[in-house]
């Protein structure tokens, strides 16, 4: 390998080069992403590892290729937002354009976790930082004066003893031969300068979305495309024994149908019956008429039903596994002024994005093109190559703005469906899901039951903690999505604590719902929390500070920080105000995850036959030092929030003989917008690098929601939806 | 057969089967893309376009009984995407995702057109028919206010609050 000879360290590394008509583009390779080790960067004079671009054109305009897929995080313009700021231009001289999928160009094309903030914080402010960097130095050569006397300002440098000034067009060409500065080392804006990060800054889309320009993988079209549906068989993983095919391929507009036979990993490409039709219309109309005989498999056994009662049959029996013990729990119970005993349980849940699933994909020379909405294009990138014996080279992928994600759009089984079609037919193909197939065939938030036992002293204070998880899985080992941290909190704030678990096997394919893992946890933990406090007596909200003062070994989160935001809640909530009418409560609760601490107060009225209302919701988060775009920052909270009430109130995926029940939203319930109660949210800054926003406010909304049921009509919601309980009261 | 009538001001005919949704006849013959597919069952909205000046879910409506009829699409709303709701939509900063704000757009002016002044009773009756995924309902009842000049009663609940 040449070493590179400018701007490079092993990790990071800045590439300039003048553009014709005497622009300036900086490509920049940083490993940020966390997800590819890389040991070399590579050869300056490849484009190989290069993940951030930035052009600025002679007439001083600024266009960032923004690289993680956009799927309503708002990241599309938050990335774009840290470079402009320490770049030091005027946000309206910005462009951004999203960037293909190109493992060779960029890293870390990713949108889940979220991520994108904290591994992208710093790198990208000081690609921003380094490129004005150059601009100052080519100002400085060209007056013959020193960078340090040199300032910018809105895309223009300045020589005040000189006054002088060039703005950045017309600089960007000199500056492409200007050393490019080691990233680690140049220098950043102090926050109390910065004029677009902490500023609302809205979407960069706004307006092709509110004029309907075409910009979702549902919209792309090829020349001569055809339409693609592709039946699956309703058991998870069934096998296709015979179709009636010959008498699709007579329906009208039917091109081809024919039998795709599929293997045994429920996230890659299973067994099902593709239709290739003129018009969707008409592969839909031809596949009213298909009748496949299915080979069911042994799945077809499996209920939600028969996995309540396998819970029923593990709490009765020794745990299969202890994942944490801390102290004694058993004498610690025996020993307690009180003990509280509850089942807890929640359901599958599909993800339901509003755009279906959907992918355009064409075969031809050897080469695939695919075009698709997708969260993971390189997983995507490597299930169609492995599945499809195909080199990663013939494969391109293209993004687009993603009509939601929520993590289904980890999953890439549409796009390898598109490709296996498109190879069989080397035309252009799109395959578009119908909502069925989406709700039917979800990799589904995995139920889970929990037998929770807690003891409190004659004091009132917490000291034992047991819980018996019976989640899915296999040989010890958790299904996608349906394990627990040992960290887990209370895990280091009780002195006796035991956390087990039992797997029931199955055959359901699970992944990550938004807030993975929390979204079902924070449910059952802060229920439980308040029913401890009930039993002790306690204002809840202050027996959760009280529980947050005693730090034990090896806590999960910083009880600093939660405080904090209960603290904040409290006051802004009014939670300490007396005097709620009858049938009117607030419920509190916390949760910290994806490094982010949100607590929330829900206020519900319920009527004495049982009518639910949600008045109000409050939220306060603590993501670190700095709100990068406050607007959009406080509407993504807002949405997780509503998200989890809306799981809460009537959301659930029922499994019977082996296949999902609901299938649409008459039966799979969203939240509508006359149930959505406002929202409150408030951020406290604390001296952290600042973090997402993608999950951590949804998973406190769904206890507090359930605690604030409690305090309105006495009834505990122990299981969820809460449309199943009748609240009627009085 | 052929089926006659106007998109956006123009006349239209196609030839399609006749128990073809409006929605797939916009999408995949005329090319008007804006108009989405989420549920196929009139549950979401967001294939809302205008059928003689009322709303109404493309995806269940077969083009047969749009015959001579007078569709508008979000592409047709305004010739520049500067509708009050649009402007509205873009100043509030309302999509999310976005996929679902063209027939929210949709359902709003309609409901303006009936209604210049709702009220969020009014509002939220109106919109009743159209989910959001990502939960953006709060913007959206705040931008049809502002596109209508009044207030959300939420907003002046927290105004008074502090």
């Amino acid at each position: 390998m040449t070493p590179p000879t400018s701007g490079m360290t092993r990790r990071h590394f800045l590439r300039v080069s003048a553009i014709t008509g005497g622009g300036l583009l900086i490509a920049a390779h940083l490993d940020t992403s966390g997800l590819v080790a890389l040991s070399d960067p590579g050869p300056l004079g490849s484009t190989a590892e290069l993940n951030v671009f930035i052009r600025i054109g002679p007439d001083g305009s600024v266009t960032i290729q923004a690289k993680n897929p956009e799927i309503g995080q708002g990241v599309k313009t938050m990335l774009p937002m840290l470079i402009a700021e320490e770049l030091d231009v005027n946000w309206e001289q910005v462009t951004v354009e999203q960037a293909s999928f190109d493992p060779a160009a960029f890293q870390g094309q990713f949108a889940g976790g979220s991520n994108a903030t904290p591994q992208n914080w710093l790198p990208m402010r000081q690609v921003g930082a380094a490129g004005r960097a150059m601009l100052v130095a080519a100002a400085a050569r060209s007056w013959g004066v020193s960078a340090e006397t040199c300032r910018t300002e809105a895309g223009v440098v300045h020589h005040d003893p000189s006054d002088r000034a060039l703005p950045y067009g017309d600089l960007a060409g000199q500056a492409a031969s200007m050393p490019a500065p080691e990233l680690d080392e140049v220098p950043l804006k102090d926050p109390a300068d910065f004029r677009i990060i902490g500023t609302t800054v809205k979407g960069v889309d706004n307006h092709a979305i509110v004029t309907g320009l075409p910009q979702y993988g549902i919209d792309f079209t090829l020349p001569g495309m055809l339409y693609a549906h592709f039946q699956k068989c309703p058991v998870f993983g069934g096998r296709v024994v015979d179709a009636n095919l010959d008498e699709i391929r007579a329906m009208p507009g039917v091109r081809y149908a024919f039998v795709v036979e599929g293997g045994e990993a429920l996230n890659g490409l299973l067994d099902g019956v593709a239709i290739v039709a003129e018009s969707w219309w008409q592969a839909r109309t031809a596949r009213n008429a298909l009748q496949v005989t299915w080979d069911e498999g042994d799945t077809a056994s499996q209920s939600s039903d028969g996995f309540r009662e396998a819970s029923r049959e593990l709490f009765g029996q020794p745990a299969e596994r202890e994942l944490r013990g801390d102290g004694d729990v058993e004498g610690a119970l025996a020993s307690a002024a009180a003990v509280v005993e509850a089942d807890y349980e929640y359901p599958f849940l599909a993800h339901a994005p509003l755009e279906p699933q959907n992918c355009t994909a064409h075969f031809r020379n050897g080469h695939l093109e695919i075009w698709a909405p997708t969260q993971t294009p390189q997983n995507g990138a490597n299930l169609v190559a492995s599945t499809l014996e195909l080199d990663p080279d013939d494969i391109t992928i293209h993004l687009f703005r993603v009509g939601g994600g929520f993590g289904r759009r980890l999953s890439n089984d549409y796009m390898v469906e598109a490709a296996r079609i498109a190879v069989e037919i080397e035309e252009p193909v799109k395959l578009l899901w119908t909502r069925e197939d989406d709700m039917r065939h979800d990799f589904y938030r995995p139920a889970g039951f929990h037998r929770m036992r807690g003891g409190v002293d004659s004091e009132g204070r917490l000291t034992s903690w047991h819980n018996h998880f019976v989640s899915f899985g296999s040989d010890g080992r958790f299904a996608s999505s349906a394990g627990v941290s040992p960290n887990e909190f209370p895990a280091g704030f009780v002195p006796n604590f035991r956390l087990e678990s039992s797997l029931i096997p199955f055959g359901i394919p699970t992944g990550a719902l938004r807030a993975p893992g929390s979204n079902g946890l924070a449910f059952v933990y802060q229920c439980f929390v308040d029913e401890l406090a009930e039993t002790a007596g306690a204002d809840p909200l202050q027996f959760r500070l009280d529980m947050l003062a005693h730090e034990g070994e090896d806590p999960g989160q910083d009880p600093v920080r939660a405080r904090r935001v209960l603290e904040r809640v409290a006051e802004v909530s009014g939670w300490h105000d007396q005097g709620l009418p009858a049938g009117t409560g607030k419920g509190v609760a916390f949760h910290f995850s994806h490094r982010g601490y949100f607590a929330e107060v829900v206020q519900v009225t319920v009527s004495r036959a049982g009518d639910l209302r949600i008045d109000r919701v409050w939220a306060v988060g603590d993501v670190g030092s700095q709100i990068i775009n406050p607007g959009f920052a406080e509407h993504q909270s807002q949405g997780g929030v509503l998200e989890g009430l809306s799981q809460a109130l009537a959301q659930e995926i029922t499994i019977q003989e082996g296949r999902a029940v609901q299938g649409n939203f008459h039966n799979f319930p969203l939240l509508r917008i006359q149930e959505a109660p406002p929202v409150e949210v408030h951020f406290v800054t604390t001296d952290h690098p600042p973090t997402g926003l993608g999950e951590p406010p949804l998973p406190p909304a769904i206890p507090a929601l359930c605690n604030a049921i409690h305090a309105a009509t006495g009834h505990r919601i122990r299981s969820l939806p809460i449309s199943k309980h009748d609240l009627s009261w009085g | 057969m052929p089926i006659r009538f106007r998109v956006n001001g123009r006349e239209t005919t196609v030839d399609v089967q006749p128990n073809t949704p409006l929605l797939w006849v916009l999408r995949d013959v005329l090319d008007l893309k804006g108009t989405k597919f989420g549920c196929g069952i009139a549950q979401c909205g967001a294939c809302t376009v205008h059928l003689n000046g009322s709303p109404a879910r493309s995806c269940a409506t077969p083009v047969a009984s749009v015959e001579d009829g007078e569709v508008l699409t979000i592409e047709g709303l305004s010739p520049d995407g500067t509708h009050p709701l649009q402007e509205a939509w873009k100043e509030l900063d309302v999509p999310q995702c976005g996929y679902c704000q063209a027939g929210q757009i949709m359902s709003a002016a309609a409901l303006l057109q009936e209604n210049p002044r709702p009220t969020d009773a009014d509002i939220d009756a109106a919109m009743a028919g159209n989910l959001c995924r990502c939960g953006t309902y709060l913007r959206i009842r705040r931008a049809i206010h502002q596109a209508s000049g009044t207030t959300a009663a939420d907003v002046e609940d927290v105004e008074e609050a502090r």
